[in-house]
């Protein structure tokens, strides 16, 4: 559980600092006046759902760390028998860096305005995305075929589990993405278009993050 | 359709007029939350049916042909299940979450409204499964509400053949409703306040349910990830938590899986449930003592502070279920230090409370009895905790009486009454009516002594190693005669005050109808949803403008002020700015 403790760690330590920068020890009692806020993005729509996708990414974080606790926890038990992972993976991972390096070009021209360079890179990000579960599910493939199933080890369970779950993640993305690259082409309002891709960006760049993480934890286990 | 601007969101709210796109497909936090009300309400008269037939059994055994064993292990499971999960989570969370947040923070809604619908979409459709298990082959599990394997998903325990898997996956699907609206509910107090109201001049309900959500959006992934490994044991033959074992005379497929792994899993999100539950009610209950008892909240910012502090520490605490389970006994010691260690802030919370009310024009309205027959449980069952947070002490207890009768009263009675109280308290602006007060007394005091006379004497079958989760403790020698009068004695009042609630349920229908008006603000409250142009609010909550905050929520009896409450969104006369109080 030593990785769940650390996540935890992490983020109460972030809560704390960001409540201390909130003027928590201050006495509100002592004083009037609405001049005391100083925020100026009440109620910006920008700001709001870059709240909310910071929480909900805590949230999956949460759910990576207890998974990969679980994974060490299994691990030490004698019947492990560590799985050999198949070369793909590393072309595979090739591909999930190229789509996080256009959806970050994207996001450059999207702070430009510049909509046929967003429209390019928003294509590139979904291919090399979907390119990215399609080579995992080939992964799966060639386990199977090579007799490592699910059922015959823990070690091959995880695997499935998490490049699973990982696929789903990257799954949920790729629906926003397809809303983004439609208003995109549609050539809805480029405000819009951007926030959307400031999202996809951030979402893409950590499920690349979690999946360096998870490759990481099975080659060196 | 309408739509009203709004300058400070550049975004339009709608305001629909058919039947069904204003009560059922609706955007509005505040219908949202009435049906989350409703459901959980709903389910948990179910959860309190079973209850009331594990007490018939335990009281009379013997006598009702119709409870057999492997029901009443159905029974346990699923009332604790409902009563933690779809109840008091989705009640605390769902229903005053939703309902309160945008109100009390002077937003127009939740940030993010259809999804906070859909959150409670979703959330049906989990009961809607979790109802299901009683219909299928098997009925529903029977594996007790911590679903331990292996026995949960063996054959053998009632239900193994599909209510553990409805089961596992109605939680895997109120998780996501959970997450859905757990992400309104913190995007909406941190980006949506209005001017003036920073995070310090917030109510204490606001703080308690945010605090909560912030718990229950890191912890619930843990019941998530074990109820995915466990249905994948279940299902596909995985060996997450199964050991090699011997089930009916012939060996199972599973090999050297780890059942200790599952209830780390399951306890680190089920000790921060704990407080998912309790923070919530503590925060409500300060208000209602608050406004009640006409002063200000005792030492506001260490309430805060203690709300925080009991949140970060409630993730530390969890292997304090675990102390039988055979880990090592170093981590006992040092799960105990913690678990004592988190009885300080806590205590603290307690003394404020108490302290609010001393020197206070206290009013025995209906919320404040609640509020102060919390007091009275919460202590009660806090102080039991102590207890049990210590390992020696906790060993010999731990499969006992003594167990239920401590956590129904800190997690059952406490955060019950607290809901009692903030229903009474919020529904003449639910509603615009006022309930009856004398059924409101009498439903308060039945309800307040009547679950005493449960709890209290269990804790001496406790001592007498009376143990829990038996269906019948025929042949158990030294269990004296008396205690079998006592289980009778306890099953009268639990079947008492289970009826007793029927008072409750009149007084609000009726009252719905020929209540009296309300009037805006009956309490003389000062927190922003006692002063909304409309009551009951409209969808907007606010007319043209957002209400502009000046001071924080708890300006009662202010000296020299020409009334003894100010609303937070007053605007200060010259003179107060001169000479702020």
């Amino acid at each position: 559980m030593i990785t769940i403790i650390l996540f935890i760690f992490v983020a109460v330590g972030v809560s704390f600092w960001w409540l201390w920068r909130q003027k928590i020890f201050s006495k509100p009692w002592t004083t009037e006046g609405a001049e005391i806020d100083l925020r100026d993005d009440i109620g910006n729509i920008g700001s709001s759902a870059k709240t909310a996708l910071f929480v909900f990414l805590a949230v999956v974080s949460s759910m990576f760390s207890l998974f990969i606790s679980a994974y060490f926890m299994r691990m030490e038990l004698n019947d492990w028998r560590p799985l050999n992972e198949p070369a793909l993976l590393w072309f595979n991972t090739l591909l999930l860096v190229l789509g996080s390096l256009s959806i970050q070009w994207c996001s450059r021209a999207a702070a430009k305005s510049d909509l046929t360079i967003i429209k390019y890179t928003l294509l590139a990000t979904g291919f090399f995305t979907g390119s990215f579960i399609f080579g995992q599910l080939v992964a799966w493939q060639q386990l199977v075929d090579a007799g490592y199933y699910l059922q015959s080890n823990p070690a091959n369970a995880f695997f499935y589990l998490f490049t699973g779950l990982h696929g789903i993640h990257l799954l949920g993305g790729l629906i926003v993405w397809l809303r983004t690259t439609i208003r995109a082409f549609a050539g809805s309002d480029v405000e819009q278009v951007r926030l959307s891709v400031e999202l996809c960006r951030t979402y893409w760049h950590f499920l690349l993050a979690v999946w360096i993480v998870l490759f990481g934890l099975f080659l060196s286990t | 359709m309408a739509y009203v601007a709004l300058a400070d969101r550049g975004q339009v709210l709608s305001h629909p007029h058919s039947f069904i796109t204003k009560y059922i497909y609706s955007q509005d936090h505040k219908v949202i939350a009435i049906q989350y009300f409703l459901t959980s309400i709903a389910v948990g008269v179910v959860a309190l049916i079973l209850s009331a037939m594990m007490r018939l059994q335990l009281g009379f055994p013997d006598t009702f042909s119709l409870i057999d064993p492997s029901q009443y292990y159905q029974f346990v499971t699923m009332h604790g299940m409902i009563m933690v999960i779809y109840l008091l989570t989705a009640l605390f969370l769902g229903g005053f979450g939703n309902y309160l947040i945008p109100l009390m923070v002077g937003a127009r809604d939740m940030v993010f409204p259809y999804m906070n619908m859909l959150s409670y979409w979703v959330y049906l459709l989990s009961v809607i499964i979790l109802m299901a298990s009683f219909f299928v082959t098997g009925g529903p599990t029977g594996a007790g509400w911590t679903l331990y394997p292996p026995q949960s998903i063996m054959f053998g325990t009632p239900g193994a053949e599909n209510g553990i898997v409805l089961m596992l996956l109605s939680l895997a699907v109120f998780i996501v409703a959970f997450t859905m609206g757990g992400l309104n509910y913190v995007t909406t107090v941190l980006q949506a306040r209005t001017r003036g109201m920073t995070l310090m001049r917030m109510p204490l309900s606001v703080w308690g349910i945010f605090t909560a959500t912030i718990l229950g959006l890191l912890a619930f992934p843990a019941l998530l990830v074990s109820a995915i490994m466990l249905l994948l044991d279940r299902l596909l033959g995985t060996s997450f938590f199964m050991p090699a074992m011997v089930s009916m005379g012939s060996q199972t497929d599973y090999d050297g899986g780890s059942p200790v792994l599952f209830q780390h899993l399951f306890w680190f999100f089920g000790h921060p449930e704990v407080y998912i539950v309790a923070l919530p009610a503590f925060g409500i209950v300060s208000d209602l003592l608050s406004v009640h008892a006409r002063k200000n909240i005792f030492g506001y910012r260490m309430m805060v502070w203690a709300i925080v502090v009991i949140g970060a520490l409630s993730f530390v605490v969890w292997a304090h279920h675990m102390y039988v389970s055979g880990m090592n006994p170093y981590f006992g010691f040092f799960f105990a230090t913690t678990t004592l260690i988190i009885a300080v802030p806590t205590a603290i919370k307690v003394y404020n409370w108490v302290l609010t009310l001393w020197r206070g024009n206290i009013h025995l309205t209906v919320p404040m009895l609640f509020a102060i027959g919390f007091i009275f449980t919460f202590i009660h069952g806090g102080l039991t905790g102590i207890f049990l947070g210590n390992v020696v002490v906790d060993l010999p207890l731990s499969d006992t009486y003594f167990v239920v009768a401590h956590f129904h009263m800190v997690m059952g009675v406490s955060p019950i009454l607290v809901v009692f109280g903030a229903l009474y308290h919020w529904y003449p602006k639910i509603t615009g009516k006022m309930w009856n007060a004398t059924l409101g007394k009498w439903h308060f005091w039945l309800t307040f002594l009547g679950t005493y006379s449960i709890y209290l004497p269990m804790h001496y079958l406790g001592f007498l190693g009376v143990p829990r989760r038996y269906y019948s403790f025929e042949g158990i020698e030294f269990i004296p005669e008396s205690a079998y009068a006592l289980n009778a004695g306890i099953t009268m009042s639990a079947l008492f005050v289970a009826v007793v609630q029927l008072i409750f349920f009149y007084n609000m229908i009726v009252s719905l109808f020929k209540g009296k008006p309300a009037g805006p603000n009956p309490w003389n409250a000062t927190t922003l949803e006692w002063q909304t142009p409309n009551t009951p609010p409209i969808h907007g909550n606010w007319g043209p403008e957002l209400p502009t905050v000046y001071r924080w929520a708890y300006a009662y009896s202010v000296p020299g002020a020409d009334k003894d409450f100010t609303a937070q969104n007053e605007p200060p006369n010259e003179q107060d700015v001169a000479n702020p109080t």
